[in-house]
């Protein structure tokens, strides 16, 4: 075969069409699975992100709660008020429909917080393990290692715990949620230490890396702009994996009541507050924001699945 | 061998050690002892006491050199909210969480493997794709949901087993059991369930990618160019080669089905030291949990020393470190 | 009747936006005893072709047309478990790379016992003895000890022959042979080789030998069937097409492979299936700043050149094995020549290349240029200037480049860490630079991926130019290529040396390549220089027993034809 230069013969295309075309957008427009998730995860976020103009009410407003409104079944006017809700209200006549929009908000806002400081201390840390090697990577690995044997919700609580035996208490519920943050990216930046590390340790020896050291590129540029644009594809689907488990362990830790206070619950603690009236009766008190996290957590693991598939072309 | 062992005993050894510190500053630096322990009417005499007595008018290192010696032989101090020894209060609950981890780390691992076998070899198969799809449930479905919608079914609406408790123990020498009796059998059955359920799909997903991915090692294309059967391709050469990485993992799994206890625990109120730790942490009750720290990794750097020696066992080229000709 | 028939098979591959024919109406056959040679450059189809006979052909790869015949009864079409009991008891496969050919986990003996009774059934006893006898049959010394070793154990080499030890199990009838010494040094190749020829005559087995290499081909085969993009464009026996040609594809085929015994000036271009792309040297030379080659200096002074590399890490000193790669090695590079470096895998010829390149710090010695010495250079200005004098080209197209950055980014990264130029005039340059490797400055848009090997091998020199060195380092730069591109890019860096005066550096395994690149040649064996002589010397008279055993074991390619060749005048 002689080398020969392709003449283009179409006109060059525009980036969308370019990506539209691309194997990647390919098999999510052919995947429903992948489709589905990604709407049913947008629509969350977006109810979230504009609970405040969604909700009917204001559940953190004392004025506009009536505690005769308690208990009230969903879709079924309330034996004093008159007042229909459409998923019922708790105990506190609160309205479970806007508790569940507040308290995916503080869910989303703890698990995507959470991610992205994991990610951004993962990647760094893995990078320069991987470029410099030696003492460096034995330290970061070895803190990682032993980090990766106890398990992460593990770690959250004693970090947890520490933090609350640090604070005074008059700030505990107004730092609750940011201990939160740093307690789920502590405990999960290993994830993406472990495999940032091992794909840079590939790339770093493949002949690019060399040229650029020969040209004399100092260790930062080759590391963020050689290693890491290669190396962002796993890192993509660990976050998206690492997005479910952090929605799920905030909301373990909150149901075990070491996570989002009372004052401010997340779909965790609205779980917690409903478990007790299951047996009663209540159900619905429960229910709502308990399918809301598992259709939370299932969409984003059912992308993180596909996203796998997707960037790892010899799977299909 | 020798020195392979005895290099992981060393690191082993290591890794307490650094835990021992961490369990160690939580008690010195989080919270005052001397606060905790002696009510608002105090003395500053009261308090130079107690400050010698505990050892806190002592150098640094001389205090965690004292706190290795105490953990070693069992002695945590006293509890801060039951003011009774740690070490008894763990020793009482201790048998509670180990039966359940046990019967429910079994049933993880038993059914992980087949499962992930079974979806790797039947990979265009109607029943493997439904199961990969439930697994992927089982996986966004939190512990405790799995748990109280166990309770919800067979307890409250079909009333067929206990919701809480481990109902009859027996105690045999210090050991309170609950696998004779039917009712601890009976109460056993939900809380092990849902404490292996998620782990049993984290393994079987494993199981799966990992076979998937020695299915496309050249030396299984060079099996089949032999011709030797599926049957042997699959459960002799790639089973054999997945166990590798897929011990170390399950090793991690077998971990966290500890700290997942705590869980399970507070969702069935099952008297072990999950619940104990959990308490622990919500009245900062620290020589409790510097203990459960220290029990714990004890309990992980053993499981990890276990794996590496299954590695060895399987692995020949860990153990023959000669050179080719 | 033959042994193995194929008539009219293609086999295509459906992708979602192409059906790729990868495989197009095909006839072959092979006679018992009779090693038949399948040739042909990447993607020619030729181990497709090999798959489709075993029954393997990957998804979503499948037979579109044709049958395949094994003694007469048809095996194309037959279901699996049929297939199954073909496969290794009638026709049997070596694959390319015996190190992950083998499960690592099984020792040699479980292997060939599961392979024997799988289609022998038979005793344990049996099974065992006769896995002896093939561990002995196929030159393995001290069988009984082997046999209970793992394959980790065993050197390339010998792993291939626990490979062909399980191919021959069941005294199959056809072996397919998948480029089974590519992955070998040239002295293990010729001994594997030796050993496929005999087991053919002895067992009258029809083996089919797939590879890429001519002079494979020449010495081992007894017929050739030449591939061009999945069609057979010629076949016969061995020494017909190889010494007279009569297509046109086989003859510029066998004109670009490279000849220990005669050095030519330039190498013919293939002109076969497309327009050959210029090199603008002129170009090129109009711009290049003069150099004053004074060749009785010399650019490089090497001495005692050491590298170690930790074995065996340890926290304690004492605890730790060390491999020297390089062993206190010596030479100088005089300027305006092309210094060659050969050797085989582990020798240490890339380690060396890589210590000059300031890669890999130094562990013993010194490098000197021009007079400065570099070896232990901390000051960074310092080393930038050095930097820019000296380039590499490295072995791997599909590695060398980021796969992230723009063709023009690539090969403007060096222009802007050196801060030679800025803003427009780095454009300028760097679509000149595309425009004299001959790839035309509309390249620089595009990723590395949307280019062929050769033309990746072409961005890789116009970035190792960009900063107008003086010292190029060729690492392999075309033991990745097929046949034909190697000879363009060997060109182009005679050119670069001639019309630039350009001193190289050229390390390669390949001692045809050496010879027509080289003008002295350092031969190079467990990390020290065994030899050292003018190229032609070295060739018509080694001094060491390496040297001459290098030379004796290389293909001989007497028997190619010589057609439009001519010799450097």
């Amino acid at each position: 075969m002689t080398d020969t230069i392709e003449t283009p013969t179409a006109a060059p295309k525009s980036r969308f069409a370019k990506f539209w075309d691309s194997d990647f957008a390919w098999s999510f427009r052919h995947s429903p699975v992948a489709i589905i998730a990604s709407l049913v995860v947008i629509v969350l976020a977006l109810a979230a992100i504009f609970a405040p103009l969604i909700a009917p009410y204001n559940p953190f407003d004392p004025a506009t709660l009536n505690l005769m409104n308690g208990f009230t079944p969903p879709r079924t006017p309330n034996a004093f008020t008159q007042e229909t809700f459409l998923m019922g209200t708790d105990d506190q006549g609160r309205d479970v429909f806007s508790t569940i929009l507040y308290g995916m908000r503080i869910s989303l806002f703890v698990g995507v917080s959470a991610v992205l400081l994991a990610m951004i201390i993962g990647v760094i840390l893995g990078l320069m393990a991987a470029y410099f090697g030696g003492w460096t990577e034995t330290i970061i690995m070895r803190i990682a290692d032993v980090q990766l044997t106890f398990p992460a919700i593990l770690v959250a609580m004693l970090i947890f715990g520490i933090a609350k035996g640090v604070t005074p208490p008059e700030y505990r519920n107004e730092m609750a949620i940011y201990v939160l943050i740093i307690a789920i990216a502590l405990s999960d930046w290993v994830q993406f230490a472990r495999v940032v590390r091992g794909a840079a340790l590939v790339e770093k020896n493949k002949e690019y890396v060399q040229a650029a050291r020969l040209i004399g590129r100092g260790s930062i540029p080759i590391m963020f702009r050689h290693i890491l644009p290669n190396v962002l594809s796993p890192v993509l689907v660990i976050a998206t994996i690492s997005l479910a488990l952090a929605i799920i362990a905030e909301a373990t830790l909150s149901f075990l009541g070491v996570g989002a206070p009372p004052t401010q619950p997340s779909l965790g603690t609205l779980i917690r507050i409903g478990q007790g009236f299951l047996f009663s009766g209540e159900w619905w008190i429960l229910f709502f924001p308990a399918c809301t996290l598992l259709a939370l957590a299932l969409s984003v693991n059912l992308l993180g699945d596909w996203l796998r598939d997707a960037l790892n072309p010899k799977l299909r | 061998m020798f020195a392979y062992i005895v290099r992981r005993m060393f690191q082993s050894v290591i890794v307490l050690l650094v835990v021992g510190l961490v369990a160690f500053s939580m008690f010195r630096f989080v919270g005052d002892p001397i606060d905790n322990m002696l009510g608002q009417e105090r003395t500053q005499a009261d308090i130079d006491r107690l400050r010698s007595e505990l050892g806190l008018d002592q150098p640094f290192p001389v205090q965690y050199f004292k706190f290795l010696q105490g953990a070693v032989q069992g002695n945590f101090g006293v509890s801060y909210r039951q003011g009774r020894p740690v070490s008894t209060i763990i020793a009482e609950r201790a048998p509670a969480t180990l039966e359940l981890a046990f019967v429910s780390g079994v049933l993880a691992i038993t059914l992980g493997i087949a499962l992930g076998v079974f979806t790797a070899i039947r990979r265009q198969g109607v029943a493997a794709n439904v199961i990969m799809t439930v697994s992927l449930i089982g996986v966004s479905l939190p512990t405790f949901l799995i748990g109280i919608l166990l309770i919800y079914i067979f307890s409250v609406e079909l009333d067929l087993l206990p919701s809480f408790g481990r109902g009859e123990t027996v105690m045999i020498g210090n050991w309170s059991t609950g696998f004779l009796t039917t009712s601890g059998l009976k109460a056993l059955i939900l809380p092990a369930i849902t404490l292996g359920l998620y782990q049993m799909t984290l393994i079987m997903r494993l199981v799966r990618s990992e076979m998937l991915e020695v299915m496309r090692a050249d030396y299984v294309r060079f099996a089949r160019a032999r011709g030797l059967s599926d049957r042997v391709i699959n459960f002799r050469h790639a089973l054999k080669n997945t166990l590798v990485p897929v011990i170390t993992i399950t090793g991690l799994q077998l971990g966290s089905i500890i700290a997942f206890a705590i869980i399970t625990e507070t969702v069935f109120q099952w008297p072990g030291v999950g619940l104990l730790f959990i308490n622990a942490i919500q009245f900062v009750d620290i020589p409790v949990m510097a203990a459960y720290l220290m029990l714990i990794s004890v309990m992980f750097v053993t499981i990890n020393l276990i794996v590496d020696l299954l590695y060895y066992a399987i692995d020949p080229r860990l153990r023959v470190d000669a050179r080719a000709t | 009747m033959s042994l193995l028939t194929i008539n009219d098979l293609t086999v295509e591959f459906p992708t979602r936006r192409q059906l790729f024919t990868a495989v197009d109406h095909v006839d072959l056959s092979v006679e018992p005893g009779e090693i038949h040679g399948l040739v042909g450059e990447s993607g020619a189809g030729k181990s497709t072709i090999g798959a489709a006979i075993m029954g393997l052909l990957d998804r979503p790869g499948r037979i579109a047309s044709g049958t395949i015949k094994l003694s007469g009864e048809q095996i194309s079409g037959l279901d699996a478990e049929a297939m199954r009991g073909l496969r290794g008891k009638k026709i049997s496969m070596i694959f390319q790379d015996p190190l992950t050919s083998l499960n690592p986990l099984f020792t040699v003996r479980e292997q060939l016992v599961e392979t024997i009774q799988a289609h022998l059934g038979g005793s344990d006893a049996e099974a065992n003895k006769r896995a002896r006898d093939l561990i002995d049959r196929v030159g393995i010394p001290d069988p009984d000890t082997r046999l209970d070793q793992y394959p980790h154990q065993f050197s390339g080499g010998m792993r291939q022959r626990v490979v062909i030890a399980l191919a021959l199990c069941t005294e199959p009838d056809v072996i397919i042979a998948d480029e089974p010494t590519t992955a070998l040094d040239v002295s293990v190749q010729a001994q594997i080789l030796d050993l496929i020829k005999e087991l053919a005559t002895e067992r009258q087995v029809g083996v089919i030998l797939i590879t890429h290499d001519m002079g494979v081909i020449a010495d081992t085969t007894d017929k050739v069937t030449v591939m061009y993009a999945g069609k057979v464009v010629e076949t016969g026996p061995t020494s017909q097409v190889m010494g007279r040609p009569s297509h046109e594809y086989t003859k510029s085929l066998i004109a670009a492979v490279p000849r220990p015994t005669l050095k030519l000036h330039r190498f013919p271009q293939i002109s076969y299936g497309g327009r050959e792309t210029r090199f603008a040297i002129e170009d090129m030379a109009r711009h290049w700043p003069k150099v004053d080659n004074d060749t009785s200096k010399p650019v490089f002074e090497i001495r005692d050149l050491t590298k170690k590399f930790l074995q065996r890490k340890g926290l304690l000193p004492w605890d730790r094995t060390y491999f020297t790669a390089v062993d206190q090695v010596s030479f100088d590079i005089r300027a305006g020549e092309v210094f060659g470096v050969v050797g085989e895998s582990g020798s240490g010829k890339s380690t060396v290349a890589r210590m000059i390149a300031g890669l890999y710090p130094v562990d013993g010695g010194t490098i000197t240029f021009e007079g400065q010495v570099v070896s232990d250079l901390k000051n960074r200005a310092a080393l930038d200037a050095y930097r820019k004098n000296i380039q590499m080209i490295f072995q791997d197209p599909y590695s060398s480049l980021n796969p992230r950055m723009r063709v023009d980014d690539i090969v403007a990264e060096p222009i802007r860490h050196h801060r030679l130029m800025d803003g427009a005039d780095i454009k300028r340059r760097v679509d000149e630079l595309l425009d004299q490797v001959g790839l035309g400055h509309e390249a620089g848009l595009k990723y590395p991926h949307e280019f062929s090997g050769g033309q990746r091998q072409r961005i890789s020199i116009a970035r190792a130019l960009a900063t107008q060195p003086r010292f190029l380092i060729c690492d392999e730069p075309t033991s990745a290529l097929d046949v034909s591109i190697q000879a363009q890019i060997l060109n182009i860096l005679k050119d670069l040396q001639e019309h630039l005066g350009l001193t190289l550096l050229f390390i390669s395994h390949d001692l045809p390549v050496v010879r027509q690149m080289c003008d002295r040649v350092a031969v190079m064996k467990q990390g020290k220089v065994v030899e050292l002589q003018e190229t032609n010397s070295l060739f018509a008279n080694p001094q060491t027993e390496y040297a001459s055993e290098l030379l004796r074991l290389m293909p001989r390619l007497d028997d190619l034809s010589t057609e439009g060749l001519s010799a450097e005048g």
